[in-house]
């Protein structure tokens, strides 16, 4: 396929972003890169210092919020893509709501409690939505344990194993790998549906 | 019984056991997890009841902070 003829199909869709840090900036990036239609992103945080170690986002965006930070980014890539922003802590509440019409959702949260409660949230209300989520890319090297593999319609990216913690921080590079495969998986699943 | 864990082949004496049963026979500590039994999802609560049987599909997934 041409990449006219992928932008073609790319243009009708909709992706939601749950989180805009290290996983969520960087996959809504790389698929408005490519010309996804729309993208529904949703965070509560706001930029700090220590973020811009692995999140798209620039010096002067500090203390502001990632999601408006987001849009203004993604907009600066590709003007052509629109971006439902929500500013918000994602609950099992609006989950449904936010994300119901997406073609995919992509988990882009930080922590473990979050990724469970929306793969339930999203069992319970959306069953039919693709959910495409991060599980383990934290420290550096170790390339070779990335992986992307299919649990009916759940997509899991990341090596399953490495936690973070003080020794073990989530970097630019490991994260971004992972956010960039959450991204090309997003693209499988939208691109083979033709 | 043989079932699917996890998308390979694994086989137990029993012919049933709960999925509380086969963490602790697979010796899986996480801390959380998301587990489904031919693709119905199985909730923290439903662990001691949840029966697994000859040819089920089971996969648990060790959810894992960082993002």
């Amino acid at each position: 396929m041409r990449f006219n003829q992928i932008k073609e199909i790319l243009k009708t869709k909709t992706v939601g972003i749950a989180g805009c840090g290290g996983l969520g900036s960087n996959c809504a990036v790389a698929l408005a890169r490519v010309g996804v239609g729309k993208l529904i992103i949703a965070d509560f945080d706001i930029i700090e210092e220590s973020n811009l170690n692995r999140q798209y986002y620039f010096q002067n965006q500090i203390g502001q919020k990632k999601v408006s930070c987001l849009k203004g980014n993604i907009y600066l890539i590709n003007p052509d893509v629109e971006v439902i922003d929500h500013e918000l802590k994602l609950d099992s509440k609006n989950i449904p709501e936010i994300f119901h019409n997406c073609d995919v959702i992509v988990e882009a949260f930080d922590k473990a409690e979050m990724k469970n409660m929306l793969i339930e949230t999203a069992y319970d209300h959306i069953p039919d939505t693709p959910l495409v989520i991060g599980l383990g890319m934290a420290g550096w090297g170790d390339s070779n344990s990335l992986h992307m593999r299919k649990s009916h319609n759940i997509y899991i990216c990341g090596d399953e194993v490495k936690e973070i913690s003080d020794s073990m921080p989530p970097l630019a590079p490991r994260v971004g790998m992972v956010a960039n495969m959450q991204a090309n998986t997003v693209l499988e699943i939208l691109l083979n549906d033709q | 019984m043989n079932i699917i864990l996890n998308n390979r082949a694994e086989s137990f004496s029993k012919d049933m056991l709960t999925i509380t049963e086969i963490l602790k026979e697979k010796n899986y500590t996480f801390k959380m997890m998301v587990i489904k039994i031919n693709g119905k999802l199985i909730k923290k609560h439903e662990r001691d009841t949840a029966q697994v049987v000859d040819g089920d599909d089971v996969q648990i997934i060790h959810m894992i902070s960082g993002g």
